[in-house]
């Protein structure tokens, strides 16, 4: 997020966070790689074919999963369909309106559906009733219930939860007849992102949105479970130089670790 | 599958991996705005235009010591195979985000207190990268505005196709290749102002399709260079 503010507070937030950092502090206490403390409901919504509440410190979303019988996209009639959509509800903060999405939650929109469809945690191929014709669209809406920093990951956690705990009625023809039974999504892997800020030389993980709102560049990048990078996005308004590049990738490559064993966690316990 | 490299190691359009596509630029083309440059880089075809500074309307908006940049990224309809529909699609208001991120990074905002910098891109016509030949332009076109600039921008995608890491992505690369990672990149400074990826890159690969992209960026550099060069001094011959 970055609102409208006023360029005076800023100013002295940034001095006085610049001056924290520079003996290794943050202003909640934190170690600059440690995440806040993330809890997760699993389920709240039974109307949805999964959902998932997400707390990241303050930041609350939640995300539902709705999975429908559509048609294919011309260009990919062969796979089922994944939308992502967020929306930051006026209800998240005092600094967000009643309107249609802005480019701040249509960037937390593309940044998740981009983490998810390439790391290729769904096999939308498996997705398809009839190829060209008729296919599964999984819909998966994200909506922003509190804002404290970090959305992309909060965002992302309950999108991928909502993705792999999903049950749907999919339609079988046995024996001439034709029957529904309740499976789950395609899911091949669990992707995880990671989100951090530099601030000066500084690197923190999951910013808060205090931290936020001073950073230099922020960095989001998704890894899947080998490791390897599928997505990423650089956000923040002064340049970032390949060696603070690459010192983040190593930082947040063992964080998704962790918070991939959280997920598996969660999940197998569901 | 469609193979987009061959066993010369030649792709489609018989570029080698490191290889850019043309890239031709023209600066001060719109003559009613402050800056301007036109940029065909492949397929591309691509129009910047800066108006201002200028006074910030609606009020609201306006932010006390510095300047605000709106960009509007926007893709003609007959710019694409399929016709675009003319409203902003959710592609185009994402990529409008970025350049004014990449922007905000090479500007002294400070400079133009109390005002705003309006930024149009027009898409005549799209192919791959086509947000990276739109920060080039972009540069191309500020500077022409004569607005205090820290270094010029310029924007080069790397990517992986066929399990190599490429340069300067075409259409078809994009879509039927691995990976796609526009940079926008600072020459001088040696800082990147806009990076997105996509598509599957192991820490190695990362790095090299990185660097690649950077070396990419210095070569369209000089092209810009020279194209800002062509017009002022023709201009102080006159």
């Amino acid at each position: 997020m970055s609102f409208k503010r006023s360029s005076i507070i800023e100013n002295l937030r940034k001095t006085q966070m610049l001056d924290l950092l520079s003996r290794q502090k943050r202003l909640d206490g934190r170690a600059l790689d440690e995440y806040r403390p993330i809890s997760i409901k699993l389920n709240p919504i039974q109307k949805a074919n999964g959902s998932a509440e997400v707390s990241i410190g303050d930041t609350k979303v939640i995300a539902g999963v709705k999975v429908e019988i559509g048609e294919p996209f011309p260009d990919t009639p062969e796979q089922g369909l994944l939308v992502v959509n967020a929306e930051f509800l006026p209800l998240s903060s005092a600094m967000v309106e009643p309107g249609p999405p802005d480019e701040y939650s249509i960037e937390v929109s593309r940044v998740v559906d981009r983490g998810i469809r390439e790391s290729q945690m769904l096999a939308l191929k498996e997705l398809v009733i009839e190829p060209g014709k008729l296919v599964y669209c999984v819909f998966v809406d994200i909506d922003v219930l509190n804002i404290d920093g970090n959305l992309f990951d909060a965002a992302f956690i309950a999108a991928v939860l909502s993705i792999a705990t999903a049950k749907y009625d999919k339609k079988i023809v046995k024996e001439g007849k034709e029957e529904t039974t309740k499976v789950s999504l395609p899911v091949r892997l669990i992707p995880v992102s990671v989100t951090s800020i530099t601030i000066g030389d500084n690197i923190l993980l999951d910013p808060t949105e205090e931290e936020d709102s001073v950073h230099d560049s922020r960095v989001t990048i998704t890894f899947d479970e080998e490791g390897r990078l599928c997505a990423g996005q650089k956000g923040g308004s002064v340049g970032l130089s390949v060696e603070q590049l690459f010192k983040i990738v190593d930082l947040s490559k063992p964080k998704a670790e962790e918070i991939r064993a959280l997920i598996k966690k969660v999940i197998g316990n569901a | 599958m469609i193979k987009l490299i061959d066993e010369n190691g030649l792709r489609l359009d018989g570029r080698k991996f490191d290889e850019l596509r043309p890239v031709r630029i023209e600066v001060g083309v719109i003559k009613n705005a402050n800056g301007s440059a036109y940029i065909e880089h492949g397929k591309n075809k691509i129009i910047a235009a800066v108006y201002g500074p200028r006074e910030v309307h609606p009020k609201h908006l306006l932010i006390p010591d510095r300047a605000i940049i709106r960009c509007r990224y926007h893709m003609s309809p007959f710019s694409t195979d399929e016709r675009k529909p003319p409203q902003p699609t959710r592609r185009e208001i994402e990529i409008s985000l970025v350049l004014r991120r990449a922007m905000e990074c090479v500007l002294f905002l400070e400079d133009y207190p109390r005002s705003i910098i309006d930024v149009y891109v027009e898409v005549l016509q799209s192919d791959g990268g086509s947000r990276c030949a739109s920060i080039t332009a972009i540069s191309a076109a500020l500077a022409d505005s004569g607005i205090s600039m820290r270094d010029l921008i310029v924007g080069c995608a790397s990517g992986k196709a066929d399990g190599q890491i490429i340069l300067d992505l075409s259409d078809i690369e994009d879509k039927e290749g691995e990976g796609d990672m526009p940079v926008a990149y600072m020459p001088n400074l040696d800082k990147i102002t806009l990076l997105q990826f996509d598509g599957i890159f192991s820490e190695y690969e990362f790095k090299k399709a990185l660097d690649l992209a950077i070396m990419g960026n210095k070569k369209i550099y000089e092209i810009l260079r020279k194209a800002l060069m062509e017009k002022y001094f023709k201009t102080e011959e006159k």
